[in-house]
């Protein structure tokens, strides 16, 4: 990742067959990259700010005319219920998901196993990470059903009483970001698994001779080399909690009466169900400025690591 | 290794940790479990209650039926219609943009480079209302190309990280070479880069596949029609039209799975390859 990259504008420059050609060797990698940058500009990096603008509007998305409100749609927005039961389930969402990195590592040092089948094994932990949203939210509505379900089933044989989890304002929430769960944690786990593979045998060859094992061994030696894995982990795995809608629109449609909503699928409801496309920007523009502070701090990261 | 191989240990503390591995299987794969058993029940039998014993009978034609009744075929095929091409197209596009990247250094390149990853990760409401308004303008709306345009422009950004990445590590000496028999850079890239690319390519195509594959969010954003609806949102659809036939939606979800996971067993390496980059430094 951080060979020393050419500098191909500097010497011998005069020589270089492109320029033989007539163009310019300045020209040559934004030739390359002219197709992507148009494309990544037209259809992310100008509606964005298309979408700051449009927050300033009070539309409904059909009319021709958008008339201007200024900070309208922002002091309504945080005089709405909805919108601060929306920011409170995103926290949930948030804290919650960082149970993902913490069992992918610990399922991850259970399968790092020479045995036999643990190939397949390692797969059937991981596969559900394929599975699209709306499948996985049927088959944990349907896990979840109160009178035949699964889980209902399970609680029933152990004589506990039975719950409804995604009727009752209070679990609702909290069971579907265990949904959300299952596949994140099957990513985590597999950033885990190449990052153990990766583990320096000597050190803890080491570390064994001077007598650390089990939890010490991995707290001193194993975590502190899986740094890497764990950044990857945890920006995935935030970026992934703030993008969630599908489970929930899915499972609940942001019910009952609007207690599992989050920013994601509230921004949705607004603009698609009521028409109110303005108020749906500045709901979308909350949700980017939260998640700025993280791409921030993953792209600082990043550039940290390029200049080595 | 860590932890200590199993196979070093005491017999007893082996079998133990066999019987852990397959406790934990079952409970990870429990809620699979259950939609797999139920869709090979018959209706009568889930009237009658008999939810979680073994099945009397075993009910595959849930699946025929599935077909019969419902347009999913055309779901599934409008699912291929619209993830092939936006697939071709943002890897071809990230390796061009990625060869830029990694092997010029120019005013600009890291700006350029933080753009596509920064962007590959916004949130997808923050985009939803102008690139909704831009496919209704064009005529787009709830056609396959508001799709394909869509999903090929916003997966160009990750694909470029990728590619940029693994372009980096090709050596420049290969590039030097060739300039010096008097190769231009479009022939270098072409005939020294490109032929080097089969794995990235390979492992960022089954990745991306199943990103698309399994979109919800702008399925449901761009397109309404039956003719044009890929299988997330037909299925979701079909749900709220069975209510409660749960042998049917429970099908109807495993034919929707099947397709990616098919792809994931069969290309597990190359998946694996692409979605841990970076994780190991």
């Amino acid at each position: 990742m951080n060979s020393p990259q050419q500098s191909v504008s500097l010497a011998g420059e005069a020589a270089l067959p492109s320029k033989r050609r007539g163009i310019s060797i300045h020209l040559v990698p934004w030739i390359f990259m002219a197709p992507a940058v148009i494309v990544f500009a037209i259809y992310v990096v100008i509606p964005i700010f298309q979408s700051f603008w449009l927050s300033l509007f009070d539309w409904d998305g059909l009319s021709p005319t958008k008339k201007f409100i200024g900070i309208g749609n922002y002091t309504a927005l945080f005089q709405d219920e909805q919108f601060w039961t929306s920011i409170k389930n995103n926290i949930y969402w948030l804290i919650l998901f960082l149970f993902g990195p913490v069992i992918g590592l610990a399922i991850a040092i259970l399968l790092n196993q020479k045995v036999r089948a643990m190939r397949i094994v390692k797969s059937l932990f991981f596969f559900p990470f394929v599975l699209s949203g709306v499948v996985i939210g049927l088959v944990f509505s349907w896990f979840y059903e109160p009178s035949h379900g699964l889980l209902n089933t399970i609680l029933g044989i152990f004589g506990l009483p039975q719950i409804a989890p995604l009727s009752d304002e209070h679990l609702v929430t909290f069971s579907i970001i265990a949904a959300g769960l299952w596949p994140q944690i099957a990513y985590c786990m597999i950033l885990y698994l190449t990052g153990l593979t990766a583990v320096d045998p000597e050190q803890i060859e080491a570390a064994r001779i001077d007598g650390a094992r089990g939890l010490r061994m991995l707290w001193h030696v194993i975590i502190p080399q899986l740094r890497p894995a764990t950044f990857i982990a945890v920006v995935v795995t935030v970026i992934g909690a703030l993008r969630s809608f599908d489970l929930v629109q899915v499972m609940t449609d942001g019910g009952p009466f609007g207690s599992s909503s989050i920013l994601a699928y509230f921004m949705f409801q607004q603009s698609i169900t009521n028409f109110r496309m303005g108020y749906g920007a500045a709901i979308a523009v909350v949700l980017f400025l939260i998640m700025s502070v993280f791409i921030a701090f993953f792209l600082r990261h990043m550039i940290r690591n390029e200049r080595g | 290794m860590f932890p200590a191989p199993i196979q070093e240990a005491p017999a007893a503390k082996r079998y133990a940790y066999y019987a852990l591995v397959a406790i934990a299987l079952i409970f990870w794969l429990l809620p699979l479990m259950a939609v797999l058993l139920t869709s090979i029940r018959s209706l009568t039998e889930l009237n009658e209650g008999n939810y979680w014993g073994m099945p009397k009978e075993w009910k595959f034609s849930n699946y025929i039926e599935v077909f019969q009744q419902t347009p999913m075929i055309r779901y599934m095929l409008n699912t291929v219609i619209i993830t092939l091409p936006a697939v071709a197209g943002a890897i071809t596009l990230a390796t061009l943009a990625g060869f830029g990247l990694a092997k010029y250094k120019f005013r600009g390149n890291l700006l350029m480079f933080c753009m596509f990853v920064g962007g590959n990760f916004v949130p997808f409401q923050i985009l939803m209302v102008p690139v909704r308004n831009m496919a209704v303008r064009m005529g787009l709306y709830d056609t396959f190309w508001a799709l394909i345009l869509f999903h090929l422009a916003f997966q160009t950004g990750f694909c470029t990280l990728f590619m940029r990445n693994f372009i980096s590590t090709l050596p420049d000496a290969l590039m030097e070479s060739a300039r010096v028999e008097g190769a231009n850079e479009f022939q270098i890239f072409w005939s020294i880069i490109l032929p080097l690319m089969r794995p990235a390519l390979a492992a960022l195509a089954v990745l991306i596949f199943t990103f698309i594959w399994n979109d919800y969010f702008w399925a449901l954003v761009m397109v309404q029609s039956d003719a044009v609806k890929p299988v997330t949102t037909g299925l979701s659809a079909l749900r709220g039209e069975w209510v409660a036939s749960w042998q049917l939606i429970s099908a109807g979800s495993i034919i929707a799975a099947l397709p990616p996971v098919a792809m994931f067993f069969l290309l597990q390496r190359q998946f694996i390859a692409g979605l841990t980059l970076g994780a190991v430094k």
